[in-house]
């Protein structure tokens, strides 16, 4: 299929994780005969049916609940948050239940859900709209956290989360929904742990996941222009993290730069550099760089151009490295 | 037509026709607004609140200057009602640093403490927690200020609506739960999503007064919201309003509104307009002339126009300026600062 956005892809999925199985369910804000505000579920109700694409009230938290009582009956519910902030008002039922239900049951009952959230900024938007929440829950043991960075990934990553035994934190780059690509459809899911090499290099290696994987990839081809071969790694998946690819990737380059548009303090990177420099100690020609936010709310649209990563920001990271 | 110096609800003539100019000028900056939109000044997303006029004039006109309003992200006319300069409001929406929140809020998030505007709030049903606790604070320190929360028939869905009424109630807060019950949450029709066909039962639920008010009779409005907060200002507690209206606009700029007809909407602009209904009634007492009907309405255009031409001349904030007032100890506290970056070419 040629020229399919991401959102369009994730639609794609969805239609077919619905036909393929009868016990998925879709529910959220406007999801039904609206399409949720970006549109992703658009025709799915008119399709399936209210029976199994269906609105409920504005009730984030009990919708997350909702997910968890289908899961326990062996449904397999797919339930969207309708932006980033908006998934804060279900984050008790997400992390106190829906992440702790299989320990505390001994094994007993497997919470099989996904809860996909729009994420991230460049769209013009303000806080509460614009909001990378990925460490709140790759923190919680017992949730898995997912982000496609294109429509391929989306839509395999999607059938993937669905058909994982495990509650799936599926994260959707929002900035990213129109981005076009030539696809095969159908295809099979994707695994939900392993990274991705989707560029390769020798200099040094960018690590990306979600809305920054493009950036980067810029980043590598404006450093190419430069005479800087750079190898970028989309991560795919955010908990667990894929170390063995990324080792890998940095054994060969001995330089790393991570990129996300979290917040640097306490944001994903921290964990990467961390568990990077342990294993990988005698190898690092330099300390592994960081580019992200401030430590502060997410910016108003004027600005934030300024503080999200951009190909500057990452390729003057990459001169820290070899500079060093 | 003789002007008659009658007065309507216990209101004088220059009075009414102040409340009339009030609705005309909220409805002429969200007019505005949305222009200014559609020309990229205004970035972020918009709600407007146009066709709920006789709501927010008729409600907030029952309150003291002392009195809180916190609202929802429909609230650049509640902004305006409580006495910020609409030039502050329309510059908060383009972002500038003569906004009310010095461009940091935008749309959804204005803010004064001069006015007592505790502020507009994103995430749908937050006011009426945030209100509670303005409540509380109010009542603790012995004052006879009363807290108005204007929220959406949505956010009466939400886990936050039932704690705060439960509590407030309890408690006896001097809080008015003002439900701006506009029929849509998003694109979600009232009577899909409540189990109830009105608040009534849930006030009941929680032993807390109820008063039901047709949103687009502005004086039927006011006088309501005068009763609710006089119970609280008398420490009878709080009381739960459901003023039933309609907005005549999408959820927000890019809600196309597939979910409900043009047929629908038709009949609600022509017969339940509430700025026509207002008129119509001054008229009947001969109190507003078609004079003073087209003055009000070249004194908003006005208005407006300087709002829109300040907020256009205002200067943006410093970069630099999003790294104060993250913590109130000052910058010193903040975990990281970005590098600022050179364009390589």
């Amino acid at each position: 299929m040629t020229g399919v956005t991401l959102g369009k892809a994730l639609n794609l999925a969805l239609h077919d994780a619905l036909q393929s199985d009868s016990r998925v369910v879709m529910f959220g804000e406007d999801v039904g005969n609206l399409g949720g505000v970006f549109r992703v579920t658009d025709g799915l109700q008119e399709e399936f049916g209210r029976e199994r694409v269906f609105n409920t009230p504005l009730a984030e938290a009990t919708i997350a609940a909702l997910a968890l009582g289908m899961a326990m009956k062996g449904f397999r519910p797919v339930a969207e948050m309708q932006f980033d902030a908006f998934s804060y008002p279900s984050f008790q039922q997400v992390t106190s239940n829906i992440a702790k239900y299989h320990t505390r049951t001994g094994g007993a009952v497997n919470m099989q859900l996904v809860i996909r959230i729009p994420y991230g900024g460049n769209i013009g938007a303000i806080e509460q709209h614009s909001e990378s929440p990925e460490t709140y829950y790759a923190h919680t043991a017992g949730l898995k956290v997912v982000t496609p960075s294109t429509p391929a990934d989306a839509y395999g990553l999607l059938l993937g989360a669905i058909k994982d035994p495990d509650p799936v934190i599926f994260l959707e780059p929002k900035a990213r929904y129109w981005m076009r690509q030539d696809i095969d459809i159908p295809a099979p899911p994707l695994p939900l742990d392993r990274a991705q090499v989707v560029r390769e290099g020798r200099d040094a290696t960018l690590i990306a996941y979600g809305p920054t994987v493009q950036t980067a990839l810029l980043a590598a081809e404006q450093g190419e222009s430069e005479g800087v071969s750079l190898e970028v790694v989309d991560l795919r998946s955010l908990s667990p993290l894929d170390m063995d690819t990324l080792a890998a990737s940095v054994r060969k380059t001995r330089r790393a730069v991570v990129v996300h548009e979290a917040p640097v303090f306490m944001g994903l990177g921290a964990e990467i550099v961390a568990q990077l420099m342990h294993d990988l100690f005698d190898v690092l020609e330099a300390p592994i760089e960081r580019v992200g936010n401030a430590t502060i709310p997410y910016p108003p649209s004027r600005f934030e151009k300024l503080f999200l990563p951009d190909a500057d920001r990452i390729l003057e990271a990459v001169d820290r490295t070899r500079e060093y | 037509m003789a002007i008659r110096n009658v007065t309507l609800a216990g209101l004088d003539r220059e009075q009414l026709l102040h409340m009339h100019y009030q609705m005309v000028l909220i409805r002429r900056f969200e007019e505005k607004a949305a222009e200014e939109y559609t020309l990229g000044k205004i970035g972020g997303f918009l709600h407007l609140y146009i066709g709920q006029e006789a709501s927010g004039v008729g409600a907030l006109s029952a309150l003291r200057p002392e009195d809180y309003v916190v609202s929802s992200y429909r609230e650049h006319g509640h902004a305006i009602l409580k006495g910020i300069d609409p030039k502050a409001v329309m510059a908060e929406l383009f972002g500038k640093a003569t906004g009310c929140s010095k461009g940091r809020g935008g749309s959804m998030h204005m803010y004064s403490a001069e006015h007592n505007l505790i502020g507009g709030q994103a995430i749908v049903g937050a006011q009426l927690a945030i209100g509670t606790g303005i409540g509380f604070a109010s009542q603790y320190e012995g004052k006879q200020s009363v807290v108005s929360v204007m929220f959406g028939d949505g956010a009466a869905d939400e886990g936050a609506f039932h704690e705060a009424l439960n509590l407030a109630s309890l408690w006896k807060l001097p809080v008015v739960y003002y439900c701006e019950n506009n029929q849509y949450s998003m694109g979600m029709a009232v009577t899909k999503a409540w189990s109830v066909s009105s608040l009534e039962p849930r006030a009941a639920a929680y032993g807390m007064a109820y008063e039901r008010v047709d949103g687009m009779d502005l004086l039927a409005v006011r006088e309501t919201m005068l009763r609710a907060a006089e119970r609280a200002r008398k420490g009878e507690g709080p009381t739960l309003v459901e003023s039933v209206t309609y907005r005549f606009r999408g959820h927000s700029m890019a809600d196309p509104a597939y979910y409900r007809t043009r047929d629908e909407e038709a009949r609600w602009r022509s017969s339940r307009d509430p700025i026509a209904l207002f008129e119509a009634k001054l008229k009947e007492n001969d109190i507003i002339t078609d004079d003073d009907i087209a003055a009000a309405n070249m004194r908003a255009d006005e208005v407006v126009e300087e709002c829109a031409q300040f907020a256009e001349e205002s200067p943006v904030p410093e970069p630099d300026a999003l790294y104060d007032d993250v913590l109130a100890d000052g910058t010193g506290a903040i975990a990281w600062r970005n590098q600022p970056s050179t364009p390589r070419d």
